[in-house]
């Protein structure tokens, strides 16, 4: 017995290094969420700064910000995880048959490529297309058909297109690739013999192909709508290029958290509005993967 | 089957329905080429093209001399992304390794952890407060690195993999002839599970390399500055780069009036992104195969 405990401590060495990073950047923070219940006062320290219940939250709640950021951050998600799902799942069915298999390679590769750039760097490439002296909408599309330039950076209300245009570019040949392989996956017997009875496309499509994969497009949507009160910082800071103007329809939970912080030091404000997010992030989460279990107790997380 | 070969309406309607999806992921990035390399006069006159009117590399001589700011910047990202991806890689798979280990006891414990930390998390300010008063890391090189060491859905891919590509006779059999565990990591476990270690490397090092949050957060050192920032910073103000050639003196006003701005913004842009597409057909495959294992297997 002895000889299995000292195995035990040699995993548990090797575990050390990963433990101690974890603790202190994922969980150690987790402690930190008292501040929210704290006036912070750094002459008083964190520690011996007064309580004050929910006061933070309730300034948090009555600003109009909590309603529209809540709204934005719900919203989005839904748009992107249908469209998203949608646009994934065409382009892998549209590859799926191709016989020219360099060209789909080809087409794989060029789709997934978006998928590595940073916000910062689509920032500037929607910044090229729209930009209000130079940019190419206006110069080559507006313009030449007599339209006055349009302040794209100063209108709210094209943004939820641009954004979701944005987000499906960079995504959609990712997602692709998990679907693909998914449907590589299906014994090809079964499609072959479909069509030797004579079913078409249409039906091998919606009959065999979808529901043999259905496990695979529900667990993804499941994972998606379990960060439904999360957003991808980046697309909503950088693409719009840090405009007020546009805050009305691109402001999200996470970047009101940082501007708040950042720009405004209220540190009460953003860490009530940051716990909000925590707390109905995860009981989100943690109902999306109850659902995952039940149908695939592999893929769920407990 | 002689008609296979047959070339019919509907596929040739979908290779051109996916040349032009091509063609909408590639068209933005030639066309902040084009502009990186346009005259930024020409620019002014006609609008940014894919195609230069005038052809210059203004932009790039711009970048490289007037503004050691940037081989600063570029020297710092390679370093954070290299000491980053390598110590990161090596952690998580040590972490992922012993819960991969049905004889592990507290298995359990740990991946109790693992989960814990992907239901829940303290937010922004929580994390930030952390760092800064915690681990006093701020402005130091230290937090670029650190806090993109772990990532629990890392280590769950790793421990997939252990799974299915250590078995357990191997290392039985190398317990049998009394080698410790670190040993059979280090010279059984680790080659055996290269592949997936190279799936691991490759996303961590797109972490590293597309960081600027660490920037926005927690480093405001300009000599800390990593290449995504610097981009950031020279989006929204060109002058930023100029400001630093002011410096050198007489000429300065020159530069400043000429500068490249727009240019200058995408070849910026251009030299970031350069590393990521040059690489792009030789690791691609890679990432393919990583999430192939991470989303479909169990």
């Amino acid at each position: 017995m002895s000889l299995k405990s000292k195995a035990n401590w040699g995993l548990l060495v090797m575990m050390l290094p990963g433990f101690i990073a974890l603790f202190v950047f994922s969980i150690l923070p987790m402690f930190g969420v008292f501040i929210a219940f704290k006036n912070i006062d750094y002459e008083k320290g964190i520690f011996g700064s007064d309580w004050v219940g929910l006061d933070n939250f309730q300034f948090f709640v009555a600003t109009p910000d909590a309603l529209v950021i809540t709204f934005n951050t719900i919203a989005y998600n839904l748009v992107f995880i249908v469209l998203g799902t949608a646009a994934a799942l065409a382009v892998a069915l549209g590859l799926e048959n191709l016989k020219a298999k360099k060209a789909t390679r080809f087409y794989q590769a060029v789709m997934f490529l978006p998928y590595f750039l940073s916000w910062v760097v689509v920032s500037n490439l929607v910044f090229a297309l729209l930009s209000v002296d130079q940019g190419v909408f206006n110069r080559q599309i507006v313009q030449p058909l007599g339209g006055e330039e349009i302040y794209w950076y100063n209108r709210p209300e094209f943004w939820p297109y641009i954004l979701t245009f944005a987000n499906l570019w960079k995504y959609v040949g990712y997602t692709s690739v998990i679907y693909l392989a998914a449907m590589m996956s299906i014994d090809p017997g079964y499609i072959e013999a479909a069509s030797l009875e004579g079913a078409t496309r249409a039906q091998i499509v919606r009959r065999i192909i979808l529901p043999l994969i259905s496990n695979v497009i529900i667990i993804l949507v499941l994972l998606q709508i379990g960060k439904i009160f999360f957003s991808d910082f980046g697309l909503f800071y950088n693409v719009t290029m840090n405009m007020g103007s546009l805050f009305p329809t691109t402001q999200t939970i996470d970047t009101y958290v940082y501007r708040t912080l950042m720009n405004m030091g209220d540190l009460g404000m953003s860490s009530a509005a940051g716990l909000y997010q925590s707390v109905v992030g995860f009981v989100i989460v943690v109902l999306a993967n109850l659902v995952v279990k039940k149908i695939d107790p592999d893929k769920s997380l407990f | 089957m002689s008609t296979s070969k047959r070339i019919d309406l509907p596929t040739v309607a979908k290779h051109a329905a996916f040349l032009l999806i091509c063609f909408l992921c590639l068209y933005p990035l030639a066309l902040v080429l084009g502009i990186s390399f346009s005259d930024e006069l020409e620019i002014a006159k006609t609008g940014f093209s894919a195609i230069p009117a005038k052809f210059s590399t203004k932009a790039y001589e711009f970048l490289f001399t007037s503004a050691d700011t940037v081989i600063r910047a570029y020297a710092l990202t390679i370093f954070v992304t290299v000491v980053g991806t390598a110590v990161s890689t090596l952690i998580i798979a040590m972490f992922a390794y012993p819960l991969s280990r049905k004889d592990f006891r507290q298995r359990k414990f740990f991946n109790g952890t693992i989960i814990l930390t992907m239901l829940f998390s303290g937010g922004l300010i929580p994390w930030f407060m952390v760092c800064v008063n915690v681990l006093h890391i701020n402005d130091t090189i230290f937090a670029l690195i650190l806090p993109y060491l772990m990532s629990p859905w890392y280590v769950v891919i790793m421990r997939t993999f252990f799974k299915s590509s250590i078995p357990d006779s191997i290392i039985e059999s190398a317990k049998m002839d009394g080698a410790g565990e670190l040993r059979i990591f280090f010279s059984i476990v680790i080659h055996l599970a290269a592949p997936g270690m190279a799936t691991i490397a490759l996303f961590t090092t797109i972490t590293y390399w597309n960081d600027y949050w660490i920037n926005m957060t927690l480093v405001n050192d300009p000599m800390l500055y990593n290449l995504q920032f610097l981009m950031m910073r020279v989006q929204m103000n060109i002058q930023y780069l100029s400001a630093n050639a002011a410096n050198l003196g007489a000429a300065s006003a020159e530069i400043v009036r000429n500068l490249p701005s727009r240019s200058a913004q995408m070849a910026m842009t251009i030299i970031t992104i350069g590393p990521i597409v040059l690489a792009y057909p030789f690791f691609q495959r890679f990432f393919v195969k990583g999430i192939t294992i991470g989303s479909l297997k169990e």
